[in-house]
């Protein structure tokens, strides 16, 4: 290990200031941006190797694999990018034997551009044209806002909406909050009647950052040169001040998520709201079995009457990293696995991806009446919540370490100490640090 | 009788009692866990959140277990076979190894035995998982990774083993044996399996359990190298797809049940092996 880091943290170094000086020239065949002139195809038969750990991903390339003879995937398999298989990347990257194509969540893409392990498809055929077809916010993503780049394809999302218990909320005459002033009122009578409105949790901090995000804060930015890093912004504090008031004030529940005791704080009607991403929708289904038919979908609260912003939770894309000999088939068969209606189809069956395409959201999978949500057709609100995502934020480099610091501080809040405002500051702080230790430019 | 010794019995049931309670809680200790998988592991899914974890709610485990196998084509029994080759072989070919290593450096003087035998003691001291990343990315050279042998070569290598087996040959092999096979016209090699190897059985059977064990528990290791879950080892597959509990919840069941049935063969090693121990060493004592 120690090995790995000294030499990350060199190459770290090298790299960060290489790519950032690319991206400030603006220039082709500068800094990582080499993919311009040789984007294209292979002679003869290519065979390809795609990573990723979502369940049944084999039967989706399969049908890929039948069509196009040529073009062979082969699906290599691991843990969940946090659980091993960036830190795997990483490893092969340096050893020169990366797969073609892997999975990396959009919070983990900017890692990989400092580190320089993406390839840039731009000049792809058909991978610049695309643009249009994906969700506003998920291209600016994959491109990091620069000129002539396109680091990976848009796989899925997590648009966030609220799940609410329609028959308890029918039951008490709560009408359903529409902004934040009314949930936090609901959240009152709620606690009168022995519930919990919601649950706040200690390690999800990319659920406050969509939170955030809805909000229209922002955590970074790239300007091209430097990082600006502002995790105590106005908005983040806005948000950290209203779930601060409720916390202190005993309206929601402080049970560790995905957990035995969270399932059950549903399962039995202690708690009545989730503020989640599309994907929770089956969370709550296998959690709490028993409220079966009980549940909605209703947008986001908003900040400001009548506005309709929601934010993201999750959601992942396809790169093709760097190192690979065949970016053009490599591009072709991502842009296949996540534009095709038969493929998007077959990865919601599979694993209930939610398609980072415009028309992926109306597929027929998707319109569907959901017989756990009353026959709702719950995935008609996460499309708005879709097209209503801020397109400008923006994921640091180093966001595990941002992630655990802040969760750190969340904890002591839970615990008692503290106030959410304090665990940002210091997440501000030593994401700073930590920046500023692996040699990647900050603005202070 | 009961006036004059009273205190002596007395203390004794005291200590014995206190001994009872301290190995009772600790059986507890070490039993709850297997015993909250075993019973998580008949639930269904629905009733496994909403039922108290310790005792039994319908008993689901057969569906459970079907469900387990029929999972992305039956991948977990190839998990299984993987960890048993991975961990049998490797145990095995590792205990022979390690034996006829520590045996050398008991029975033959060179030079540099004890160079030899320090650096190996020094290898005790480094942890597997220190040792991963370097072994990947020597095996990236050779373009090995993501093999059966990427795990299994690794495997065969016991410092541990080397040790127990040259402290116990020492120990345990006469050398006025050793002498007495020579004379008799016996090779070394036919005095090492046939004269040796025999005297050295509990030894040998505790580093094959422990290497055993450190295999199967191995997860570090596989995790670095290993891309094609058709070479996983059942200890990786588990955790390949608890990473996904949060979004695939109905991953959760496969992972409680996998985890179980993962243990059996463990315990089937321990119990038919403990026989060879203990009847080893016995017969060594009386001696």
């Amino acid at each position: 290990m120690h090995l790995n880091n000294s030499k990350r943290i060199v190459a770290l170094g090298v790299l960060a200031a290489l790519s950032l000086t690319g991206c400030a020239a603006g220039t082709s065949g500068s800094g990582g941006s080499d993919a311009a002139a040789d984007c294209a195809p292979s002679d003869g038969k290519v065979d390809l190797t795609y990573t990723s750990w979502i369940p049944g991903i084999d039967k989706v390339v399969d049908i890929w694999n039948k069509e196009n003879p040529d073009i062979q995937v082969t699906v290599q398999t691991g843990p969940n990018g946090n659980g091993g298989t960036y830190k795997n990347f990483f490893n092969q990257l340096s050893a020169g034997n990366a797969p073609d194509l892997g999975q990396i969540e959009y919070d983990a893409l900017p890692n990989f551009r400092v580190q320089d392990g993406l390839t840039n498809i731009a000049s792809c055929a058909n991978v610049s044209e695309s643009k249009g077809d994906f969700i506003d916010w998920t291209w600016n993503q994959v491109t990091f806002g620069e000129d002539d780049s396109v680091y990976a394809i848009p796989q899925d999302t997590g648009p966030m909406a609220m799940y609410y218990r329609k028959d308890l909320f029918e039951k008490a005459g709560i009408a359903v909050p529409t902004t934040w002033d009314e949930y936090a009122a609901a959240a009152k009578t709620i606690r009168a009647e022995g519930g919990y409105i919601t649950n706040f949790p200690q390690n999800d901090v990319n659920w406050f950052a969509g939170l955030v995000w809805q909000a229209d804060g922002k955590w970074f930015e790239n300007d091209g040169d430097k990082w600006d890093v502002s995790l105590d912004g106005a908005e983040s504090e806005k948000v950290a001040d209203y779930w601060q008031n409720l916390i202190s004030d005993d309206l929601v529940s402080k049970v560790p998520a995905w957990t035995d005791e969270w399932n059950n704080a549903y399962n039995t009607g202690s708690d009545w709201t989730w503020i989640s991403a599309v994907w929770g929708a089956n969370s709550i289904s296998s959690g709490a079995p028993d409220t079966s038919g009980n549940w909605a979908v209703a947008p986001m609260p908003q900040w400001n009457a009548g506005e309709n912003k929601a934010g993201n939770w999750g959601g992942s894309s396809t790169a093709v990293l760097k190192g690979s000999d065949h970016p053009y088939e490599a591009a072709q068969f991502a842009l296949w696995l996540n534009t095709s209606d038969e493929a998007l189809t077959a990865l919601n069956q599979e694993a209930n991806l939610y398609p980072a395409t415009k028309d992926g959201l109306k597929l027929p999978v998707l319109a569907e009446g959901v017989p756990f949500y009353g026959d709702q057709k719950i995935y008609d609100t996460f499309a708005e919540a879709a097209n209503e995502t801020n397109a400008d934020f923006t994921w640091g480099p180093t966001m595990t370490q941002t992630y655990s610091d802040v969760a750190d501080g969340f904890g002591k809040v839970l615990g008692g100490s503290g106030t959410l405002n304090d665990a940002l500051k210091t997440g501000q702080e030593k994401t700073i640090a930590a920046l500023t230790a692996a040699a990647i430019p900050v603005n202070e | 009788m009961s006036q004059i010794s009273a205190g002596a019995p007395k203390e004794k049931l005291a200590s014995r009692t206190a001994a009872m309670i301290v190995m009772g809680i600790s059986t507890l200790y070490f039993l709850v866990p297997i015993w909250w998988l075993f019973v998580g592991s008949t639930k269904s899914r629905a009733q496994f959140s909403s039922t108290i974890g310790l005792w039994f709610a319908d008993f689901n485990l057969w569906q459970n277990i079907h469900d387990l196998l029929a999972y992305n084509d039956g991948v977990y029994l190839r998990w299984m076979l993987n960890s048993i080759l991975y961990a049998g072989f490797g145990a095995l070919l590792g205990t022979l190894f390690a034996a006829m290593c520590g045996y050398a450096l008991a029975k033959y003087r060179f030079p540099g035995r004890e160079l030899i035998f320090n650096v190996v003691l020094g290898g005790v001291l480094v942890p597997a998982t220190a040792l991963a990343l370097p072994l990947f990315l020597i095996f990236s050279q050779f373009n090995a990774t993501n093999t059966f042998w990427s795990v299994f070569l690794p495997s065969l290598v016991s410092p541990f083993g080397v040790y127990l087996a040259r402290i116990f040959a020492s120990a345990s092999v006469p050398d006025e044996l050793l002498e007495a096979a020579r004379l008799d016209g016996a090779g070394e090699v036919r005095t090492f399996f046939s004269v040796s190897r025999r005297l050295m059985t509990p030894a040998l059977v505790t580093i094959f359990l422990f290497q055993f064990v450190a295999i199967w528990n191995n997860f570090f290791l596989p995790l670095i190298m290993l891309r094609d879950q058709t070479l996983f080892p059942v200890t990786l597959g588990l955790y390949t797809w608890n990473s996904q509990v949060n979004q695939i919840p109905e991953i959760r069941t496969l992972v409680i049940v996998g985890a179980f049935l993962s243990i059996i063969p463990l315990i089937i090693a321990f119990l038919s092996l403990q026989r060879f121990w203990r009847g080893g060493l016995g017969a060594g004592s009386v001696k």
